[in-house]
This record gives C-alpha cells, structure tokens and sequence, in this order.
C-alpha cells in the first residue's frame, strides 16, 4: 500500500451522501455520548479520577469480551464489568494512593482475563478487535436504545447529584462537616462512571476510552475556571470530536477511534496553545487585582 | 457583658474542672433559658496508650466564644474531629444543638487548618463561596439572584471582591483561607469550628477574619470553638479558654487560666504569663511540647 492508497483509506468521500443515512443511529449515539463523557469528565477531572478510568475500561474490556464468548449482548457484558469494577474502586480506595495500587493491581488482572475470553472466541476477528478499539458502525436499534437509555440515566442522576458532589469533589472535608453525604456520593459517582464507560467503549474502545471521558474536561480547563463555562466547552469539545470523527471516517476502511481520538487531541493542543498565550495576560490581571487590594480596606497583601 | 464568668476555684484535681459543673449565681440570664449549642460530659479520648484529655465537660453557648489552646499533639484538632463527627469518644458524650454528634450537620460551619487547591480546580473564587451557601443542596442550580448578592456580600465580608472571579488554584494561602471563612459563615451556623483560621494570614487579614468570627458569635449567636496556638490575635474576643496540655484540661475566661499558676500546673513545669498591652505573653513552655510563637 503506496502513500496515495493509504490516504485513500483513511479519507474517502465518493458517495458521502448515500452513506449518511446509514450511519444516522450511530451519529445520534455518538452525540448523545459526547454530552455525557463531556459533563462526566469535568468530575473525573476533579476527583483524579484519570487513572481509574483506564482500570474500570479494562475490566468492562473482560465484561465484554466475555459476553461475546457466551453470546450474551456485548453492551451488557461490558456495563457489567465496568460497574463491578468501579464499585470495587469506590468501596476499597476512598484515599487516592489506595486507589492507584488497586488499580494498577486489578486493571492488567482485567485485560488478561479479556485476552484469554478472546483467544477462546472463534467468531469474527472484527468482534475481537472492535472492543478494543471502538465498533459504533455497527450500531443497530436495540443497541441504539440501550445506549442512549442509559447514558440519559447516568445524566438525570448526575444532575441530580450535581451540587453536592461539586461540593464534595471540591472540598471533601468540609462536605462531609456540612453533612453532604460524601461517601455515599463517592460510590454513586463511580457507579455511574462505570456506565458512563462501558458507553464510551462501544464508540472507542476499551484502549480510547481516555480521549472521551479526559481529554474534552482536561481541554476546557485549560481555557476557563468558570464552572457553568468548563461544563459547555467540555461538552462541546466531546461532542465536536464524536460526530467529527463518526463523519469523517464514513468513507475510509478505519475504525472511527482514531479520527476521535484525533480531533479530541488537536482541540486539547489548541487548548494549550491558547492557555499558555494567555499567560502573561492572566499574571497581569493577578498582579492588578494585587495593587487593587493595596489600595483599598486590605492594604497588605498576603502570604 | 459576654462571657461566662466563671469563679476560679484552685483545685488540684484537674480531672473535675470547675467550669461547666458550676453555672454559678453570675452566669448571664441566657444561660439559663438556652439549650447549649455544644455540650461534652465526662469526654475522654486516646490513642492507644496515650490520653489525649479525658473527663471533659464543657458547654459552650450559643453566642460564645470558646478558644482551644495547648501545645501541638494536645488534642486540639481531635476536639474538633469529635464535634465533627469524624472521631468517635472512647468515653462520655458529645452533643450537637441537643442531639449525638453525627457525621457533619447543616448546623456547623467549619474552617478547617489551610490546604491549598490544585491549579486546575473548575472553582473561581465566588463559586467556593457559594457551596457554602448552597452546596448542600441537590440538583443544578437555577434560580441564580438571590444567590448571587448573598456571595457578592460574603466576599465583601472578608475582603474578597477584587479576586471574586479569579480561579481559586490561582490564590494564595491567605487569599484562600478567607474564602473558607465566607464559606463557613454563609449558611449562618450555629456552631462554627475553626482550625487554626488564621495561619497563613497576615496581620490585617488576621485582625478582619476574627473579627468577622466575633460578629458571628456574638451578633450572630453562634458558639464559635476557635482552636489556635496564639490567642493574642483574638484575646478580644474570647469568652472562655479550654487549655488542653499533657492529658490534662482547665477551662475559664482568659484572666482565669491564662496564669502562671495555672499554666505552671498544667505543664508540671515552671511557666510564666506576662501581660503587657493587652497582649499575653506566655514565657518558659516546654520545648518539647510547644511550638508557640510566644516563647521568649
């Protein structure tokens, strides 16, 4: 394969109009998982939660993987490994350093035993490849419900619980000295990021799951420290970055994930860029606010 | 006239202080109606084989405030875990407004020691603030006026509206730890903990914090437990001081406990307390057992 053929592949646009319509339920799941990896990521953000998004995808890999070998539906194999693993994780590691040696016990247990589910598969290759690596083409009604059903569950009670676990998440200790629930929240919220993963890995993959639920949260606080406006350019960036990629890789021979993974990473970038501009602009606005304060009823500064 | 005037009776079984146990003839008429907002009989606490303070009974009052001083590892803090509901007593009870402490409670406010926020926290100064006004309650926020005049008023309170949209990673220590108090004051507690409030804040901040602490218990009514190493920055204000040092405890107004008597008693060692414009000078503590900014 020369240069041009690969092009080919990757961006190929004859018939563009024909395709579109077949593709309509996985745009609409593609968008309907933008909103929700975009408002879930700005927690995930907060909470330091990164790390643990990787582990519960490799577990919610086994889920999956499992459920393809027994032929049971893949979506549910993967919410049942995801949620398993993100109940564990929010149990056990209440305290981050617990949390990371669990995880990094239990996530190479999880993609080991997805490996062994998949070596014993004697189905299509595609199936194996594709829960690594995303498979939303294939998207069909039934699936199309069950996707867009629980990612609007997971939304309901994340907006449900917004405040408090802003809260929470902010500040734990004075949370909980308020009587906010924190540790209720705490294993609440896990449980719906493991659905919120076992989602996004029907579009990306087990392995790509980060370019959705990270990426677009991690962007938008580059730019701003506003919640309302974290919460929109969080959602915007995931949504821009599903749909864009579900459209651009219509025509090719690849999977949509890396043209996701792509466009998530160039916003990110474009996010840094515009950041580390501001700068200077940022250390002025700090330095006015100082001689502000100086001049008025608080006149030191302090430490 | 604030304050619980207690009579200082010398006494040397420390392990049965005076203060609460005496409501006394002077005790202002409130005392007498008023439920006390924090009431601890017969408290003790240990870790492992060392006693932290045992045999504590105290109430404090709404509307009264009550420091907490003593030496590090004194026990200061865990006082404060124990109202928070976050240490459980290995003796006696400890009861909130009337009721067992529970974990948290909407009627405490808290200013916890200084920690500072990641960089990157999606919280701008004003939206700390506002958890403490409604961060407690569930679902998004919709309604957003009236909600945005009482933080643009607590930010007034602590000096805070030139740095009201600034992102909280981006604040010094200080800058932070006034927040906490506009956060902690917001929902009007009626019993409000602090833990060290003033660290990291200079002279003028240290001066608008307690006061604004002050106007809390005493115009606001509410019992304020204020655990701190330097009792000069609020000396004005304290109604009472709980002395915490080496298992033992004496509670009284400052004039009663902040003595050489007391203070030689309860370090088992020589101390000597000095006034001098108002300010308490405390010279000889231990070195072992002290860090007070005092110490001559």
């Amino acid at each position: 394969m020369d240069f041009q053929e690969a092009l080919a592949a990757v961006f190929t646009f004859d018939n563009y109009a024909e395709l579109l319509p077949l593709v309509r339920n996985s745009l609409l799941a593609g968008a309907v998982l933008g909103l929700l990896g975009g408002l879930i990521g700005v927690f995930v953000m907060m909470r330091d939660l990164a790390f643990a998004v990787h582990g519960i995808a490799e577990l919610s890999f086994a889920g999956a993987a499992f459920a393809l070998l027994v032929g049971a539906n893949v979506v549910a194999g993967s919410l049942v490994g995801s949620v398993l693993a993100a109940l564990v994780l929010g149990l056990m590691g209440i305290r981050a350093r617990d949390r990371n040696s669990i995880i990094g016990v239990v996530m190479p247990f999880g993609l080991g035993l997805g490996i062994l589910f998949l070596s014993l598969y004697e189905g299509r290759a595609a199936n194996k490849f594709g829960l690594l690596t995303g498979q939303i083409v294939s998207v069909d009604d039934v699936q199309l419900g069950l996707l867009v059903g629980s990612a609007v569950v997971v939304i309901v009670v994340l907006a449900a619980i917004w405040r408090p676990l802003t809260f929470a998440s902010a500040d734990a200790d004075l949370a909980e000295a308020r009587g906010v629930p924190v540790r209720g929240l705490s294993i609440l919220f896990m449980v719906l990021l493991g659905v919120a993963v076992a989602l996004s890995i029907q579009v990306v993959g087990a392995l790509l799951v980060l370019s959705l639920l990270i990426t677009p949260a991690a962007a938008a606080l580059k730019l701003t420290a506003a919640p309302g406006r974290v919460v929109v350019l969080s959602v915007a960036f995931a949504c821009v970055s599903v749909v864009g990629g579900i459209l651009l890789a219509l025509g090719g021979r690849v999977p949509i994930s890396p043209y996701v993974t792509t466009i998530s990473f160039a916003i990110y970038l474009a996010c840094r860029l515009i950041a580390s501009r501001r700068v200077t602009g940022t250390a002025g606005r700090r330095t006015v606010s100082a001689s502000a304060r100086g001049s008025g009823v608080s006149p030191t500064p302090s430490t | 006239m604030r304050g619980a005037p207690l009579s200082f009776a010398p006494t040397t079984d420390w392990k049965s202080p005076m203060a609460s146990t005496n409501p006394g003839p002077a005790a202002p008429p409130k005392q007498a109606a008023v439920r006390p907002a924090v009431s601890l009989r017969g408290a003790g606490l240990s870790f492992g084989t060392r006693t932290l303070w045992q045999g504590l009974d105290v109430d404090i009052m709404p509307g009264e405030f009550l420091a907490v001083l003593g030496p590090n590892g004194s026990g200061k803090t865990s006082l404060l875990k124990v109202l928070l509901g976050l240490q459980a007593l290995d003796e006696g009870t400890a009861l909130l407004d009337g009721r067992p402490v529970a974990r948290g409670s909407r009627a405490l406010g808290y200013i916890p020691q200084q920690k500072s926020f990641p960089p990157e926290t999606p919280l701008r100064a004003r939206d700390l603030v506002g958890l403490g006004v409604d961060g407690h309650r569930w679902g998004v926020r919709w309604r957003t006026q009236g909600y945005t005049e009482r933080v643009d008023a607590l930010l007034e309170d602590v000096g805070a509206r030139s740095y009201a949209d600034t992102p909280v990673g981006l604040l010094s220590g200080g800058e932070q730890q006034r927040l906490r108090a506009a956060q902690a004051l917001a929902a009007d507690p009626a019993v409000l903990l602090c833990d060290e409030p003033l660290l990291s804040l200079d002279l003028h901040h240290q001066q608008a914090v307690s006061a604004l602490i002050n106007r809390q218990s005493h115009e606001r009514n509410s019992a304020v437990v204020f655990v701190t190493h330097e009792i000069n920055p609020v000396i004005d204000y304290v109604d009472r001081v709980l002395y915490l040092a080496d298992g033992r405890f004496r509670v009284g107004a400052p004039s009663e406990v902040m003595t050489s008597e007391v203070l030689s008693d309860l370090y088992r060692s020589p101390v000597e307390v000095l006034e001098s414009n108002g300010r308490i000078v405390v010279v000889g503590l231990p070195d072992a057992t002290t860090h007070h900014h005092e110490v001559v």
